[in-house]
């Protein structure tokens, strides 16, 4: 099978691909949110932690 | 201390303990999912032929079917930590239901959003009313019901209290959804593994989707470890054990 006719998928290929790529895409921005959250308390809890050795 | 210990498991429920435990299980599970993942698809677009039926769109399975079953065994882990939160009301319980809430609404959408773009080249439709997918659908409201109260509702307890009660009523709609395919007569196709194990797909497709549903799990835990993680940050932020904790990580 080459590449074109395998990413045309037997013209599926909106719907396969479609499928694929809003699965991909919210997990991936999931992951993205938690990790930016993360990130976000972690900043801010340093800060208190300064704040309050001050 | 032995795994099968009452002590352990009341040392994991503690936020303290579970904080870098949760932290060392993320990675983990984040393998497991990228590995399972992986393999799954090389059987499913690979390894599968193509559907005589149904030629290449049957693919959409891969992910479809494991997404569907992921958002009732989601549902049904959410009712269960919320339940055992309500009763021995432990805090940590309370807090994976709240985590699992919203990957739960994820894979429900998931299941209807593929599904949608299987059913338009199979059935020739995008959407009908039809009662596995009214009840799936009804599913993901009860998702965002259970969110909603929970943050609609100042007081923590409470607020616990009240979602673990409205989870508990939509508890009915998972066998619902289930059966609908075998009690009613509708369009959506009967189960892809029916409840007597015996599956109507080749054993390719079938490996992917099992590989796949593990990799979703394993998924939901990496996810709903750090959801915990941030949850516990928030409400332990001026604990002196965070600020260790969390200088030990860097």
């Amino acid at each position: 099978m080459n590449l074109p006719s395998f990413l045309d998928m037997g013209h599926y290929a909106p719907y396969v691909w479609g499928s694929y790529g809003v699965v991909v895409g919210f997990m991936l921005i999931e992951v993205v949110l938690l990790v930016t959250k993360k990130r976000s308390l972690t900043k801010s809890i340093a800060r208190l932690a300064r704040l309050n050795r001050e | 201390m032995s795994v099968l210990s009452k002590a352990f498991w009341l040392k994991l429920s503690s936020p303290k303990t579970f904080f870098p435990f949760a932290g060392k299980a993320v990675p983990v599970f984040a393998i497991i999912t990228l590995f399972l993942a992986t393999i799954s698809l090389y059987y499913g677009f690979i390894l599968a032929p193509t559907d005589y039926q149904m030629g290449d769109s049957y693919r959409i399975m891969i992910v479809h079917v494991p997404a569907a079953w992921m958002s009732m065994w989601l549902y049904l882990v959410m009712c269960a930590y919320a339940i055992i939160g309500m009763v021995w009301r432990t805090r940590l319980s309370d807090m994976m239901a709240g985590a699992i809430a919203p990957t739960g609404a994820m894979f429900t959408f998931l299941a209807l959003w593929t599904g949608a773009l299987w059913g338009k080249p199979t059935w020739g439709t995008y959407w009908v009313w039809d009662a596995r997918l009214t009840s799936e659908l009804i599913l993901l409201f009860l998702f965002f019901g259970f969110i909603a109260l929970r943050a609609a509702i100042d007081d923590e307890k409470r607020a616990a209290r009240a979602s673990a009660l409205l989870a508990c009523v939509g508890i009915i709609n998972v066998p619902i959804i289930y059966f609908s395919v075998k009690w009613w007569n509708t369009l959506h196709q009967p189960m892809t593994v029916d409840t007597s194990g015996k599956a109507t797909l080749p054993t390719e497709m079938l490996t992917a989707m099992l590989l796949m549903t593990f990799a979703f799990w394993a998924y939901t835990f990496a996810v709903s470890f750090m959801r915990v993680r941030n949850q516990i940050l928030e409400k332990e932020k001026n604990s002196a054990w965070v600020a260790e904790t969390l200088g030990g990580e860097k």
